[in-house]
This record gives C-alpha cells, sequence and structure tokens, in this order.
C-alpha cells in the first residue's frame, strides 16, 4: 500500500536501484536512440522524405501561377466542367491548388520523373492525401508547399481530401494519371 | 474548522469540502461521457459503411461535439476529482481554498455548457481543433476559454494543497508515490492550459471581428500545445490511478521510488513536445525541429512511459510473490483478481495503453512514418486506445474503487460489473485495431462518405477497406454497450445502492483502524510514512525481483520493433519524396 503513503526511507532516493529496472532502462534507452537516429538517417539515405522548402504566398499570386501553367501544358479536359488536365515537362513544376471542394487542376505525369509540385490552399486547411498510394501531406492556406515527387509507378490515382473542410469536404477529389 | 471522516473501508481520511468537490467533479464528469457515449453511437453508426446513419452536416456537428466531451470535459473534470482526491485525501489534509475550487468548478460547467451549445446550434461544426481560418461561432472559443480559467483555478487550489500540506506537517517524508504523479498531471495541465490561452483568446476576438488574421500554421502549432498536452495530462495522471490500484488492491509499494519518480520528471520535462505529431507533414516547419520535438529529445518520454510499463506490473508481481503465488513466471498474473473490476479495468488500461496505443503512437509520431498514416482514420484508431482503452478505463476503475470509498454506496449489480470492463475493452480495441488498419489503406478520418457520393471522377477504396470499417463499426456498438452498462452500474449506485455502514473492509486486513464514517472537527493523525519492508528471502529469480514482468515487456518491445520496422517497409515503396 505504499504507491500512496509517502517512501518508507525517509532518503529514497539513495535506495539502490535493482538490477532488473537498470537491464530494462538499458534497453529501452538504447530503442530510443535507434528511433531517434532513424529519421535524421533516412534523410540521409531514404527515398521518401518532407522537404524542407516552403513559402508564404497570397490565393492571387498561386492562383496566377496555376493559370500560367494551365495555359503552357494543358492537353485535354475531363467531366462536365471541363476540368483542364495537366502534362508538365519533364523535371517541371506542377502548381497544384486546393480550395473548396476540389484539387485543380488535374495531372498526368510520367514513370520514374521528378516533378517540383507546389501545393497550397487558398481558403481552408485541406487535406491532400494520394490513392491508392497513400501519400498524406497537410496542405495549409497561406504557405506554399515545395517537393520533388517521383512517381514510382503506373496507373490512375485520386487524390483525396482528408482535413475536414466544410459540408461538402466527402466529395473534395482530384485525379493524377501517371503513364510508363 | 476543517471537518474530516474516515472511510472504515480504507482508511483515508476525507475532508468534507474537498469530498463534495471530488463527488461534484466525478459525477460532472460522468455526465459527460454519457453525452460522448451516445455522441459516439452515432458517429459510429455512420461511419459504419453499411449503416451511413446521419446525414453530413449533422454527422460533422456531432461528431465535433464528440470529441469535445469526450477528449476534453469528460477527462479534465474527473481529472480534478483526481487531484483533489491526491493532494487532500491522500496527505490527510484540508483543501486550500474551497470556494475558489467550487468557483473554478462553476467556470468549468458554465463553459462546457456554452462550447456544447453552440456546436448544438450547428453553426460551430469545426471539429475539436476548430482549425482558422474555418469560423465557428465566438461562444464555441468563449465557452472552451471559461473551461479552461474553471480547470486552472483547479489546478492552483491543489498546489495550495500541497503547500498547506507541507506546513502543517499532515504527512511524514516526502508525499506518496500517486500525489507526485498527480502534481506532474497538474504541472503539465498548468502548461496546456497556458498554451491554451495563447491560442483561443487570439481565435476567439478574431471570431468577433477584433483581430483580422490569424496565422494558419501558427495556429496549429500553438493549437496542438493544447490539444496534444492535454493528452499528456491524462498519461501522467492514468498512470498515478494505476500506480494506486496496484497499492490498493495488492497493497503492492513501487519497485523503486526513484525509478518511477524519475521516469515523472522525464514527462515534465519532454511529454509536451509531442504536439509536433501533428505537424510532421505541414509545410513551414523545418525537418530539425521535428526531429527533436515529434522524439521528445530523443524519446525521453517514451522511455519513461516505458519504465512505468515495467515498473507498474512489477510492483504488483512483487506483491503478489510476497504472498506466496510464486509458481513459473506468471502464477501472480493468473490468480490476480480478475473478477474485480477495480483490477481488471486497470490492467486492460495498462495492456490496452502500451501494445495498442504505445507502440501506434511512436510509430505515427515518426517524422516520415507520418506520410502514410497522417490524417487516415489510423490517427483516431489510435487515440482511442490511448485515451479510451488507457485513461478512460483507467477512470472506470477508479470510479468502481470509489464508489464504496467517496460516495459510501454499495455496487449494484455486481455481476455485470464483473464483465463490463471486458465488454468495453474488448469494443474499444476493435475500434482501435481496425481503424488503423483501414487508415492503412488510406481511409480518411473527419469523413462522412468513405463512397465520395456526389463526385463524379469517382474513387473506390479497396473492399477490404470497407469490411475493415464494418468490423470497427460493431465493436464501436459493443464498446457504447459497455460504456452505457459502467454508466448505468456508477450512477444506478449512487441512486439505489445501499447505503454502506461501518464495517470493515478490504484495507483493514493489512493493519488500517476500523472507524466510524461520520464528519468530526479532529484533526486526522499524521500521515505516517509506509512501514519499512521486512529482510525477506527474494521471490524472484536470477536477481531480477519480477521475472514474468520482464517477460511481458521483452514482448512488447519485440512487438514494438517488428511493428515499427514494417511500417518503414511500407514506407519504402511509396513514391519518392523530397
Ligand atoms: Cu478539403
Amino acid at each position: 500500500m505504499t504507491s500512496f503513503m509517502p517512501p518508507a526511507q525517509k532518503n529514497w532516493w539513495a535506495v539502490p536501484v535493482g538490477r532488473q529496472e537498470i537491464v530494462w532502462i538499458a534497453i529501452a534507452l538504447v530503442w530510443c536512440l535507434i528511433m531517434f537516429f532513424m529519421m535524421p538517417f533516412w534523410h540521409m539515405y531514404g527515398d521518401q522524405n518532407i522537404s524542407n522548402e516552403g513559402y508564404r504566398v497570397t490565393p492571387i499570386k498561386y492562383q496566377a501561377k496555376v493559370n500560367e501553367m494551365i495555359e503552357k501544358y494543358k492537353v485535354r479536359e475531363v467531366g462536365a466542367m471541363k476540368t483542364p488536365v495537366v502534362a508538365p515537362p519533364d523535371g517541371g513544376d506542377i502548381y497544384l491548388m486546393a480550395r473548396l471542394w476540389s484539387w485543380y487542376p488535374m495531372l498526368e505525369l510520367k514513370k520514374d520523373v521528378t516533378y517540383r509540385l507546389h501545393l497550397t490552399s487558398i481558403d481552408w486547411n485541406h487535406g491532400f492525401s494520394l490513392q491508392p498510394v497513400n501519400i498524406n501531406l497537410q496542405v495549409v492556406p497561406g504557405y506554399e508547399f515545395v517537393l520533388n515527387i517521383t512517381p514510382n509507378k503506373a496507373g490512375e490515382y485520386t487524390i483525396v481530401c482528408n482535413e475536414y473542410c466544410g459540408i461538402m469536404h466527402h466529395t473534395m477529389l482530384g485525379k493524377i494519371w501517371v503513364k510508363e | 474548522m476543517a471537518q474530516f471522516r474516515q472511510c472504515p473501508d480504507t482508511g483515508l481520511f476525507f475532508h468534507k469540502e474537498a469530498e463534495n468537490l471530488m463527488k461534484a467533479n466525478a459525477v460532472a464528469g460522468v455526465v459527460c461521457l454519457l453525452i460522448a457515449g451516445v455522441l459516439a453511437l452515432l458517429v459510429v453508426l455512420t461511419r459504419w459503411p453499411a449503416v451511413h446513419l446521419l446525414p453530413a452536416d449533422a454527422f460533422y456537428m456531432v461528431l465535433t461535439a464528440h470529441g469535445i466531451c469526450a477528449l476534453i470535459f469528460w477527462v479534465i473534470f474527473f481529472e480534478m476529482a483526481i487531484l483533489y482526491f491526491a493532494g487532500s485525501t491522500l496527505l490527510r489534509s484540508r483543501l486550500a481554498t474551497p470556494r475558489w475550487a467550487w468557483a473554478g468548478f462553476v467556470l468549468m460547467i458554465v463553459g462546457a455548457v456554452m462550447t456544447l451549445a453552440a456546436v448544438f446550434a450547428g453553426k460551430s461544426s469545426v471539429m475539436m481543433t476548430s482549425y482558422v481560418p474555418m469560423r465557428a461561432e465566438p461562444s464555441f472559443y468563449l465557452g472552451l476559454v471559461i473551461f479552461a480559467v474553471g480547470a486552472l483555478i483547479g489546478c492552483f487550489v491543489y498546489l495550495g494543497t500541497l503547500v498547506v500540506a507541507k506546513n502543517e506537517k499532515t504527512y511524514e517524508g516526502s508525499v506518496p508515490l500517486v500525489t507526485f504523479g498527480a502534481t506532474v498531471a497538474c504541472v503539465i495541465a498548468i502548461f496546456t492550459i497556458a498554451s491554451g490561452a495563447e491560442i483561443l483568446i487570439p481565435t476567439y476576438l478574431w471570431s468577433i471581428g477584433y483581430i483580422s488574421h490569424i496565422d494558419p500554421a501558427m495556429y496549429r502549432v500553438i493549437w496542438w500545445a493544447l490539444g496534444h498536452s492535454s493528452q499528456q495530462i491524462n498519461v501522467a495522471a492514468h498512470v498515478a490511478v494505476w500506480y494506486l490500484i496496484a497499492g490498493v488492491i495488492f497493497g503492492a509499494r513501487p519497485m523503486s521510488e526513484k525509478v518511477s519518480r524519475a521516469a515523472y520528471l522525464l514527462y515534465i520535462f519532454f511529454l509536451q513536445l509531442a504536439s509536433a505529431h501533428h505537424l510532421m507533414t505541414d509545410p513551414g516547419i523545418s525537418s530539425e525541429w521535428k526531429i527533436f520535438n515529434t522524439s521528445y529529445a530523443m524519446y525521453l518520454a517514451v522511455l519513461a512511459s516505458m519504465i512505468h510499463g515495467l515498473t507498474v506490473p512489477g510492483a504488483i508481481e512483487v506483491a503478489q510473490r510476497k504472498k506466496g503465488l510464486t509458481n513459473g513466471s506468471f502464477e501472480w498474473l493468473r490468480k490476480a483478481p480478475w473478477g474485480n473490476p477495480v483490477f481488471s479495468s486497470m490492467f486492460i488500461s495498462l495492456v490496452g495503453f502500451g501494445f495498442l496505443g504505445g507502440i501506434s503512437g511512436v510509430v505515427m509520431g515518426t517524422e516520415q512514418i507520418s506520410i502514410i498514416i497522417h490524417n487516415t482514420i489510423y490517427v483516431p484508431g489510435h487515440f482511442h486506445a490511448t485515451v479510451v482503452i488507457g485513461t478512460t478505463m483507467a477512470w472506470m476503475g477508479l470510479t468502481y474503487l470509489l464508489i464504496p470509498v467517496l460516495f459510501r454506496r454499495k455496487m449494484i449489480l455486481p455481476q455485470a460489473a464483473k464483465l463490463q470492463p471486458y465488454i468495453f475493452g474488448l469494443g474499444m480495441s476493435l475500434v482501435a485495431v481496425f481503424h488503423m488498419a483501414a487508415g492503412t489503406l488510406g481511409v480518411a478520418r473527419r469523413h462522412w462518405d468513405m463512397g465520395f457520393a456526389g463526385n463524379p471522377l469517382g474513387f473506390e477504396y479497396p473492399a477490404t477497406a470497407y469490411l475493415l470499417m464494418g468490423i470497427a463499426g460493431i465493436g464501436g456498438v459493443i464498446a457504447v454497450a459497455g460504456g452505457a452498462l459502467f454508466i448505468a452500474i456508477a450512477v444506478g449506485s449512487l441512486v439505489f445502492g445501499e447505503k454502506l455502514q461501518k464495517e470493515a473492509g478490504l484495507l483493514q486486513s493489512f493493519g488500517f483502524p476500523l472507524a466510524d464514517s461520520a464528519y468530526t472537527n479532529e484533526k486526522p493523525a499524521r500521515l505516517p510514512m509506509a512501514p519499512a519492508e521486512a529482510v525477506e528471502a527474494d521471490h524472484g529469480e536470477a536477481g531480477f525481483e519480477a521475472p514474468g514482468t520482464f517477460i511481458l515487456a521483452m514482448v512488447l518491445l519485440v512487438s514494438f520493433v517488428i511493428y515499427y520496422f514494417i511500417n518503414w517497409k511500407y514506407l519504402s515503396e511509396v513514391w519518392g519524396l523530397s
């Protein structure tokens, strides 16, 4: 019953610690350090890292960049809304915009080519959730996120919004096609 | 003149004012749990794809209210009761400034009602996190601020009580470990509430038009210093409850006061850094910041939890072995009182928190692994393991303990109470595990329709994801049933339970005197130090006092390592990102 009574010894801090606890603390500490160093290790040797590149941006400036890209590289339109599909040049910049409640525009990319993806929201927070690969990024208004992305498989991909953004949140989808 | 009574079952002394405050806070907490539970059922039945009960607007409103009611109101009201218990009752001290404590309680009630009213009015379906620039009604933020001020007053009353106890020399030696843990929870709570004020007060001013702009990225950083740290209050407090229950049920003493307290200090120093867990895939924050903070500076708070994970069951094992349960590695555990809901709630809380909540939390909080988990339904899966199986079940165990001690009522439906922790634990484990599984398939959290009805583009999650969400739905219904049973027993006992008279109980066998439970003006005798441990033969094996616990700890570690690297493997298969 001593967990809720004062310790039996006045100098409880001087009581030696049992072997079992020392062994466990040592093992646990080693594991903690391994987990800690895995993160910088992956930055050096892994292929999936979040970039540190980001800028403050205003919706008007960003929309201008999006429109400029669409004008240059639009390849077709999709659906009743005539959403443009853009095929950016290899290694080029992609300006993707989140808004209530769509991802704009749609993209056509090539497998194993690296692009610079710019990402922001012009209204509220949104969540970039690329399916079925399951890559998830936070999209914060006012901040332009820049990441190098390299698709490694061909196919049709869907961007789901996974940050709650209001009543039609569940309809917020975008498309990316990756070609061989 | 402070009035005290001594509980004849436990020998604990209750200061009348403190006791009334504990009762009021505990009852308010259970009422919030009831509301949260009803809302949980609606959430469950909507996210269960085959049922899909609510329309979208009602779903988001109910989800917002569920989060706030469960994650903020239920746990914090109950924490106030725990603070007063740890400060006043465990130290045999009068409570400092009971009037301030009542004022705090009233503010908490007012704030809670105000925020919930704003949500149910329908224009504040912004989720618990209320990320700007999405806007709620001003009273939504104001209610939360008022609630927090009330809780802050409670924290200071607790600290004041520690000072009173020290000055009036109500105890010998150092404060008990449970009180030490509660103090850590209190310190973290003050940090948490300060962070909350720092972000919610400006947000309130913004909502009434006084401030023009709140930076959305900064909001997330500071809000999570409130949102995540508040869950760390729970961790510190429910670990204290584990130690308390181990002490009450088994007469367990900490394996080492020094180790357990040092682990608690690590919580104070490092737990709050974990607000970073939510920001791993955010723009505008550097990797250095993310790595340092998400790992609580080299995982030192995880180390602390791993220490408690060993020393809590270890203390139980040592106590059981002293009673002669020394056969094999696990006789002490097999012959534990599994039919006693105080113990079974506590033990399920311990195991579920470690294996389901702890491991998944560290894995998803890894900077890069967050890429494949962030904002999927894996996240609610994880925190239902920590906050519901971990914290809520610890509170439930404590409630079963307090019904006779604090309220002096005999528990009704003892047979049902035996089963309740298992029903609730099983249901909530299904919720946790299957939500996590569905999250690995990309199912989004806070999402009304995984079928994306109304979007011509169309997208189908794999059929397995629907199956997993269905099983999670069944688990949710089981959990709600278990929760309803808990509330029926707890509230039923207060209303219909037989009033307890003076009678010998559990702790008289440990030498506590039998006393009448009437209030007197007499000051309790000073709380003595725990009796010194008799020098006895070592009941453990190979110099290990609690060999069975060590095996369990190694099982945890191995599961942890395997699961951790499996997730790195998954990550390595996705698109290149840099
Ligand atoms: Cu969205």
